[in-house]
């Protein structure tokens, strides 16, 4: 299916995004304008504050917006995993160019004119309303532009927190490695951008700006209005007991065994929000703990070295024991083990593992100098990761490693861009790109079994929960794993899909 | 009693230059009093004294029969019209929306402020319906001044303080506008300060000249008598020096 076919497929959906790609962009705008033109003024009369106060919005701008996202999940009214979360992110990124232009724009209006304006028996009120607002207006909005700009784009990461938007197809596509499914996120992306920039910049060049600014302030304030009206309404409908809060993380086998989770819930009668996609293993667990997600599927090895900061095991049992007592002391309960091993994997090409004769990673150590890896971020910190492998095998790698997001890593292996990427086990696109694993022959990699992960409170809160979790135990082996992966990767299915497939032929849910 | 009055005013800006050393002036109301001096005399300090834009170390300002600290600021602006060189009009507002600003800012009903507008600018000289709408960007600076001097009529305040109203002008332009600003003056009977350090300029539209050096007085009389008799020195240097 070609991409405009795609498209018009999905053309509803794509719409509902780009809604609500808008809405998340306007209300931190919004917000951004809100505080940072009063604050901009503020800093005018008070200079002695304005270097530092500028400084510090700055620094906000340069912090990482998934770092940003981790520091908000705990915290209340703000935080949490979905849309507050990311229109704080958004709002904080927003607040610099509208501060700096409404603090810069004041201060150029010509100081001849505010004299006159004095001199006219002007109050510092009026002054502030007739003459410098007014005139600063093109450098505030020039900075209203900039700051919405930049905000839509930035609102596709939004989707790391369960907020929706463009980036839910942006993420979901490079998860899959489907790239109609990131055309379709980012061509809508690219076109609103373009959209905000020329508005605001016919603005900016208005004969009278002020008139144009009251109206588009009329105007998104209308549509905000509605929007709230519709998500008010919405939330009228559903029942008063909360549901149930699906998490994952943004990989095709955590989205799928997320979808899978909730289907098997939702056939229970359980009701279900799904939120997955989230950005990475600590957002996830931040989400846990804080009561923003009720489960998710977590990996032992992961969850013994990583989350809980235990030293790596080897034995899977023992990994197992020993999570599952860490993690309740701090109310996490781990479900049985879903019947997979989801290790790391060395893969690198059929080919060119054939030619030079490399079957088990020990066989790399005479050729590594020569290699470039490609590796997600997490593996370079892990306690599990990079600097024991090495250590293990002796590899001493020419070149560092090049980092990437987790779904680009097979198409740049497969691309020949790297010659050995860090993957897991169960990618349905290692057989899909005609790749091979390396055996673990030093057994280095801790076992990483897949188990569900649950808020203990939430099994409180929703009876018949664990029970109705606890009916995958053992369902999923590694080659049920690999080709479901491989049904969303290489035959680009939908994963809400493959999930009802698999539980209707695992006989989990009746037709 | 005068409508004006400066007594022993002194004045160091906060960089450390004393800008009045003590002045005294006065001036009795429908005349016209010119400060003239070099820039850096002090002029424009001693005009800013007068509605509180700048306020005096030491010494007493009388306006309009009260001292300035007396006067609450936004009021007693009101109640004066103040013109500055480029007549500092708002470039954002139409030459109709600045001229009739302070009657708006004093609250004046819509139809009340359109009917003063068109009076205003009939009497400088502006027909109304050609230049009400006009940006202050599209006059040119002869149009601007008197654009200038009507929005200070706005209110019909009986004190008009101009800082080098037509400063930037072509001297053709110039001449034809302080004719007209005389003759507009004896009309109305306004009270007048104006500070120029033209001395023809002094000399042609002045009741009564201050000279200024150095933050202080240093000659007060009738422009006749600052042609005539100026003092040796300063005075005499810079008169000579202007009038040929």
């Amino acid at each position: 299916m070609g991409f405009a076919a795609f498209a018009a497929e999905r053309r509803a959906e794509i719409l509902a995004l780009t809604a609500e790609h808008v809405v998340l962009v306007l209300v931190a705008t919004t917000i951004a304008v809100a505080i940072g033109l009063p604050l901009g003024i503020a800093l005018t009369r008070s200079p002695r504050l304005a270097r530092p106060v500028l400084a510090l919005t700055s620094v906000a701008q340069t912090i990482p917006s998934l770092a940003l996202f981790g520091f908000l999940i705990p915290l209340p009214f703000i935080g949490g995993v979905g849309a507050r979360s990311a229109i704080v992110a958004l709002a904080l990124y927003a607040l610099l160019p509208i501060l700096r232009n409404t603090y810069t724009g004041l201060l150029q209006v010509d100081r001849a004119v505010l004299e006159a304006a004095t001199g006219m028996g002007m109050t510092a009120g009026q002054r502030l309303r007739m003459v410098e607002l007014p005139l600063a207006l093109p450098v505030i909005l020039a900075g209203v532009r900039v700051a919405t700009v930049v905000a839509v784009g930035t609102a596709t990461i939004a989707a790391a927190i369960g907020a929706g938007g463009l980036g839910t197809y942006v993420f979901r596509g490079l998860a899959t490695v489907d790239t109609r499914l990131i055309l379709a996120g980012a061509i809508p992306a690219a076109v609103l951008a373009l959209a905000a920039d020329a508005l605001l910049g016919a603005l900016e060049r208005a004969r009278r700006p002020g008139r144009g600014a009251a109206w588009l302030a009329a105007a998104v304030a209308a549509a905000l209005a509605l929007a709230l009206a519709t998500s008010a309404l919405r939330g009228g409908r559903e029942p008063g007991r909360r549901p149930v809060v699906v998490g994952s993380k943004n990989f095709t086998e955590q989205v799928v065994l997320g979808e899978i989770l909730a289907a098997l819930l939702e056939a229970r009668g359980f009701e279900v929000r799904r939120r997955l996609n989230l950005g990475g293993t600590t957002l996830c667990d931040a989400a846990l703990r804080a009561g923003q997600v009720d489960l998710y599927v977590e990996y032992t090895g992961t969850a013994l070295t990583e989350i809980l900061k235990r030293p790596a095991q080897r034995d899977p049992a023992r990994v197992y024991a020993e999570a599952a007592e860490a993690y309740a002391a701090v109310g996490v309960r781990v479900g049985e083990p879903l019947g997979f091993d989801n290790s790391y994997a060395l893969v690198v090409r059929r080919g060119e593992a054939e030619s030079r004769g490399w079957r088990r990673i020990s066989d790399l150590a005479p050729d590594a100098g020569g290699l470039r890896v490609g590796l997600f971020g997490e593996f370079l910190e892990r306690e599990d990761g990079m600097p024991g492998l090495l250590r293990a095998y002796g590899l001493r790698f020419g070149r560092p490693p090049i980092e990437m997001d987790l779904g680009l890593l097979y198409q740049a292996l497969a691309g020949g861009q790297v010659d050995l990427v860090v993957g897991s086990a169960t990618d349905g696109l290692i057989a899909a790109l005609d790749l091979v694993v390396l055996e673990d022959d030093r057994r280095y990699f801790p076992p990483y079994d897949a188990v569900p992960v649950m808020n203990a409170a939430s099994l409180g809160a929703h009876p018949g929960l664990e029970d109705a979790v606890r009916a995958l135990g053992g369902r999923i082996d590694a080659a049920t794993m690999r080709r479901l992966n491989h049904a969303v990767d290489g035959e680009h299915r939908p994963a809400a899909a493959v999930a009802r497939e698999f539980l209707r032929g695992a006989e989990l849910v009746q037709d | 009693m005068p409508v004006l009055e400066l007594r022993e005013v002194r004045k160091r800006y906060a960089s450390g230059t004393l800008a009045l050393d003590g002045v005294s002036l006065a001036v009795e109301e429908a005349r016209v009093l010119v400060l003239l001096g070099t820039s850096g005399s002090g002029k424009t300090t001693a005009l800013k004294t007068m509605n509180g834009l700048v306020t005096p170390d030491a010494g007493e300002v009388f306006v309009l029969g009260r001292e300035v600290r007396a006067w609450d600021p936004i009021a007693l602006r009101r109640r004066i019209g103040y013109v500055i060189q480029e007549a500092g009009l708002l470039p954002h507002l139409s030459v109709a929306a600045n001229v009739e600003l302070v009657p708006r800012l004093l609250g004046w009903p819509a139809d009340r402020r359109r009917a003063r507008t068109r009076e205003l600018l009939g009497l400088v000289g502006l027909p109304p319906d050609r230049y009400g709408a006009a940006m202050p960007a599209q006059l040119s600076g002869g149009e601007r001044q008197r654009v200038g001097l009507a929005r200070a009529l706005g209110a019909d305040p009986p004190l008009l303080l101009m800082d080098e109203p037509f400063g930037a002008l072509d001297p053709l332009t110039r001449r034809r506008l302080q004719d007209e600003f005389k003759e507009l003056q004896q009309r109305l009977g306004k009270t007048v300060v104006l500070v120029t350090h033209d001395v023809p300029e002094a000399l042609r539209l002045a009741h009564q000249v201050a000279v200024m050096d150095l933050g202080r007085v240093v000659q007060r009389g009738t422009p006749e008598n600052v042609r005539e008799r100026p003092e040796p020195g300063f005075v005499a240097d810079f008169v000579r020096a202007a009038l040929p």
